[in-house]
């Protein structure tokens, strides 16, 4: 069981990508994590349905540990992705 | 002069409605060619053709206004650089392909790997009327895999393990089907929602979820005057060894059943989807 757990894992930055389509899901995040240091936790807003059923797949290709993806109960999500 | 239609036919000339002149098929399998290839290619459509090509609705090369004296030369000019005539007529036609696992993140299979194996079986082979096949990496079906006689898609064949799983609720979202659910601190699948997209084994960051890759088969689909879609009769299939062994099934199925210009479909309905069936599991699955 988890090495991660949900308590544990306060964001160091957070980015809101609800406003937009795929792909600029993707590079937004992609953006926000590129001011962070490797390590740090990134939160990303994102709206449920197509961006989080992609997202969290997107960062895990580019290699980021993904940790987590609670849904808000408003429309959107949250993922919690580390990077790597 | 006696012109011999049907050879420049399986040849890959199709005849245009200008006298003389004919457009030629290429070979190309899984609408992959390389940029040495293209190079090629236009230089014998400006040399010999109009300076312009046809890519066909099957992912296919065609350089029209080939004269027919010049035929053979084409021909020769173009296989010393590696480009080779496709087919028409009644027999195995061009193996289509997404780009598949190689270069797409939703690719589940090798579709290159794999149209290549197929085509290099059954290019070209002669049946009673034309034959199709097609090869789509996954779920997505970019490739429309029901179109043809003998479409192949992509799948995966998951398993979860709760060791390795944090519940991190990635693959709830990534299953389309909503087939994954959270409750009391475990996960729940439901197998009967389960489409083998093997999208929460892609997702999974934990590897809780794993995913092996598995073909699932269509047969008889048509998509010209009469439109069909494939049918699925088999499983996930495991390996390409059981796949090739459907393959062949259905090949024969059609060489024994099919009346000349009838498609897949025609046979099989006439012959009974039943016995299609009883015949494609017992040579595919020995069961």
């Amino acid at each position: 069981m988890p090495d991660e757990h949900s308590a544990d894992l306060r964001p160091d930055a957070e980015t809101d990508v609800t406003s937009v389509v795929c792909p600029v899901t993707f590079a937004k995040a992609t953006a926000a994590l590129d001011e962070l240091e490797n390590g740090r936790i990134l939160a990303i807003r994102l709206n449920d349905g197509e961006a989080a059923r992609n997202v969290p797949l997107s960062m895990k290709d580019e290699g980021h540990q993904v940790l987590k993806l609670t849904d808000n109960g408003d429309g959107t999500c949250t993922l919690l992705v580390r990077k790597t | 002069m006696v012109v011999d239609y049907a050879a420049l036919k399986s040849g890959g000339f199709m005849r245009q409605k200008q006298k003389n002149h004919f457009s030629m098929r290429l070979k190309v399998i899984g609408g992959e060619l390389e940029a040495a290839q293209l190079a090629a290619i236009a230089e014998v459509a400006e040399k010999y053709g109009r300076g312009r090509v046809h890519l066909t609705a099957r992912q296919g090369v065609e350089i029209p206004f080939i004269k027919l004296a010049d035929v053979e030369t084409v021909k020769a000019d173009l296989m010393s650089k590696g480009v080779f005539t496709g087919v028409c007529g009644p027999r195995v036609r061009t193996v289509t392909a997404c780009q598949g696992n190689a270069v797409c993140p939703s690719g589940c299979i090798d579709t290159y790997t794999l149209a290549r194996g197929i085509s290099e079986r059954y290019f070209g082979r002669e049946l009673p009327h034309k034959f199709k096949f097609g090869v789509t990496g996954c779920r997505n079906n970019c490739l429309k895999a029901e179109e043809n006689d003998l479409g192949v898609k992509g799948v995966y064949c998951v398993s979860w393990s709760h060791e390795a799983c944090n519940l991190c609720g990635v693959c709830v979202k990534a299953c389309r089907e909503g087939a994954i659910s959270v409750r009391e601190d475990t996960l729940f699948m439901d197998e009967n929602l389960c489409n083998n997209c093997g999208r929460c084994a892609k997702a999974c960051p934990s590897r809780a979820w794993i995913g092996e890759p598995g073909y699932l088969l269509s047969f008889a689909g048509t998509f010209g005057n009469r439109i069909a879609q494939g049918r699925q009769i088999l499983p996930p299939l495991k390996d390409t060894a059981t796949l090739f062994r459907a393959a062949d099934a259905a090949l024969d199925f059609f060489d024994r059943h099919g009346k000349p210009g009838e498609r897949l479909l025609a046979a099989v309905e006439r012959a009974g989807w039943d016995l299609f069936e009883k015949i494609i599991r017992a040579e595919a699955l020995h069961a």
